[in-house]
């Protein structure tokens, strides 16, 4: 772990090393060292003795091969955070530069920061995207991926969280001070097996699982998935899916050819089959969409029928805690709802919607 | 080394349910047995599906934190964690121990294990809850014991697991009376009194974790509190009798020792971390 850094390059060098700008070559007991355009051929010295503009290069490459995690996924990741992209040529010492004072990246609603410290080593900060510019000191500070866990498991309002990647993540607490492996943890608490499929995705590997293949597979109580019709897939996943419900970025479609409609979202880890919250609510619609309709007539004034859309939309759009409790003016205003329904549904001897038509479409010829 | 993964039903609902496999985890992760120790969900995430690949080593065991064998650990289990070539454990009921077995999506080496709750150490664990509800390290004497549980519903196996418990702790002599008592089958947990001639009655629910049953359920039943929701003494007299009643078992802390114990039959080094788990040397409570 904490070899002399030069005596650690020699190693490696004799099969040669080609990293972010950093070439590395044994001849004979010579270890050559050059990145870009500079040269220096190193005997015994140690990392001190080398030229000054080696020394970040040499100590780059420490710290990806000797300090960092070597799981390629989780070395991705890391890579990813402080923008050094693999494949590309990496100018280290802008790379530092940023580093220094910090290189910020998203991944959800979490914020992530990538700094460097002693002997080229990386530190990483954490803390909720909407705390980007809140002191350090009014956040409540925490340790590892065990308090992760607990802050994930309720949201701001303290109701349980079923669904990790839904953007209600808490927020008002700092991971101020994370090594690589300290950091991948926490990241895996909050937002379990995104960085493994990211990479996945990255790689071309990214195993997709299909509505119409993931139902198939369903047993017992959820077997009846499988009859789902695809318009009410649709509705499901534009209830579900978007962004506003799930931040993971829906890859999976119908099946391979048969896309969805509804936008698949924008984040960057990605979804890859219909998770269990959705496979859940795939049940209650499919007994649901069981139903034929038939026709009511209710008896409203414009505006209040412009209310029951109001009310549908707050409920739908989760805005029914903001709406202000004076606010007559808003249609999901309780004052509002409960004067609808002590005008229009209070009466259950009449109830509002009367059923006009139980066999839609053949009434009119048997009504004359 | 290798990796531990212990697989837990969750819930979209109950955040209760997924604290005992979360906990245990803990503990277990905490004597270093492992190279990594992973939870994996039914309903919550990690995904069954997933869980594998955010493992790194090549050899996995995998210990059901479930009560029973049966549609969980039968179907549920192997089909979403794509173990290849499952035909079953070769098993009576409650004999499981593993199956090695390839995961089609990584390839990695799956040591399936039986449940926890058919391991002979859960006896242990259902003891070990009697001596910490009772407070007595020394509780049986005088005392009876019942072990509860769901009962033949949806399973036959469930009160298998419960009966196989009862019976051995019958056989060690250590209370003056053991019985098995189920919610949806005679002898049901609702005549609890009726069962147990001692004043004294511990009651130990055969569950992995507190939920509709072991909190609201199983308390009134027994009469322990007309409305759940204002709780209950501990203990509780019903009808003469004195109901010592805490939740499922699966919440002991003793219970890592049997996950990790699962891993152990199966092939798995564990060093002196069942000694450590045994011990409970490594509290866990999160908030």
């Amino acid at each position: 772990m904490d070899r002399e850094p030069v005596e650690a390059l020699r190693e490696a060098a004799a099969a040669g090393v080609e990293y972010d700008g950093l070439s590395a070559s044994l001849d004979g007991e010579t270890l050559q060292v050059a990145v870009e355009d500079s040269t220096t051929t190193v005997d015994d010295r140690r990392l001190d003795d080398l030229p000054e503009p080696f020394v970040p290069y040499v100590r780059n490459w420490v710290y990806w091969h000797e300090t960092a995690p070597q799981r390629p996924a989780f070395r991705a990741f890391l890579r990813w955070l402080e923008r050094a992209n693999d494949g590309e040529p990496s100018a280290v010492p802008e790379r530092y530069d940023a580093l220094e004072t910090g290189v910020t990246r998203t991944w959800g609603q979490l914020l992530l920061t990538a700094r460097l410290s002693e002997g080229g080593r990386r530190r990483y900060e954490l803390r909720h995207v909407d705390d980007r510019d809140v002191p350090a000191g009014d956040l409540q500070v925490h340790g590892g991926p065990n308090d992760a866990e607990t802050i994930a498991r309720h949201d701001d309002r303290d109701r349980y969280r079923p669904l990790k990647t839904a953007p209600t993540l808490r927020s008002g607490w700092l991971f101020p001070d994370l090594g690589p492996d300290e950091v991948l943890s926490v990241v895996s608490e909050f937002y379990p097996a995104t960085i493994e499929n990211w990479f996945r995705e990255r790689e071309g590997t990214l195993d997709v699982t299909h509505y119409r293949e993931a139902a198939e597979r369903q047993t017992g109580r959820y077997r009846s998935v499988s009859e789902l019709p695809s318009e009410a897939l649709e509705w499901a996943a534009d209830a579900c899916c978007v962004d506003s419900q799930c931040l993971k970025r829906r890859e999976w479609d119908e099946t391979a050819d048969e896309p969805l409609d509804v936008p698949r979202g924008d984040g960057p880890f990605p979804c890859r089959e219909p998770c269990s919250l959705f496979v859940a609510a795939a049940k209650e619609w499919t007994s649901l969409e069981d139903e034929a309709t038939r026709t009511y007539e209710i008896e409203l004034t414009p505006s209040e029928r412009d209310q029951l859309e109001a009310i549908v939309d707050a409920v739908a759009d989760g805005r029914v805690d903001e709406i202000r409790e004076a606010d007559l003016g808003d249609g999901a205003n309780r004052y509002r709802a409960r004067y609808l329904r002590a005008k229009r549904f209070g009466d259950v001897e009449s109830p509002a919607f009367q059923e006009t038509d139980r066999t839609h479409g053949s009434e009119e010829d048997t009504s004359d | 080394m290798s990796a531990l993964v212990i697989a837990a039903h969750g819930s979209h609902l109950n955040p209760e349910s997924s604290r005992p496999a979360h906990e245990h985890a803990r503990r277990i992760r905490a004597t270093g047995a492992f190279d990594t120790v992973q939870t994996a969900f039914w309903k919550e995430e990690p995904h069954f599906r997933e869980a594998l690949r955010t493992v790194p080593s090549d050899e996995v065991y995998l210990v059901p934190l479930f009560i029973s064998e049966g549609y969980f650990t039968e179907q549920v289990i192997p089909r979403e964690f794509r173990l290849e070539g499952w035909t079953g454990w070769d098993s009576n009921g409650t004999s499981a121990v593993t199956a090695t077995l390839s995961a089609e999506d990584t390839g990695q080496t799956v040591h399936y294990c039986g449940p926890v709750g058919t391991h002979d150490a859960m006896s242990d664990v259902i003891v070990r809850r009697a001596e910490s509800v009772t407070g007595d390290p020394d509780v049986g004497d005088g005392v009876g014991l019942a072990v509860v549980g769901h009962g033949t519903e949806r399973n036959e196996n469930s009160a298998k697991a419960v009966t196989y418990h009862a019976d051995r702790i019958r056989a060690r002599g250590r209370f003056d009376e053991v019985q098995a008592l189920f919610m949806d089958e005679e002898p049901e947990v609702d005549d609890v009194t009726d069962y147990f001639t001692s004043t004294d009655v511990v009651v130990v629910p055969l569950f992995i974790a507190d939920g509709y049953h072991t909190q609201e359920d199983i308390p009134e039943d027994m009469g322990l509190t007309e409305d759940y929701r204002e709780g209950w003494e501990t203990p509780a007299t019903v009808e003469g009798h004195r109901i010592w009643y805490a939740g499922a078992v699966g919440t002991e802390p003793l219970l890592a020792e049997v996950v990790a114990e699962r891993a152990a039959d199966a092939g798995a080094t564990v060093g002196d971390s069942l000694d450590r788990l045994r011990a409970g040397d490594a509290p866990v409570r999160s908030a």
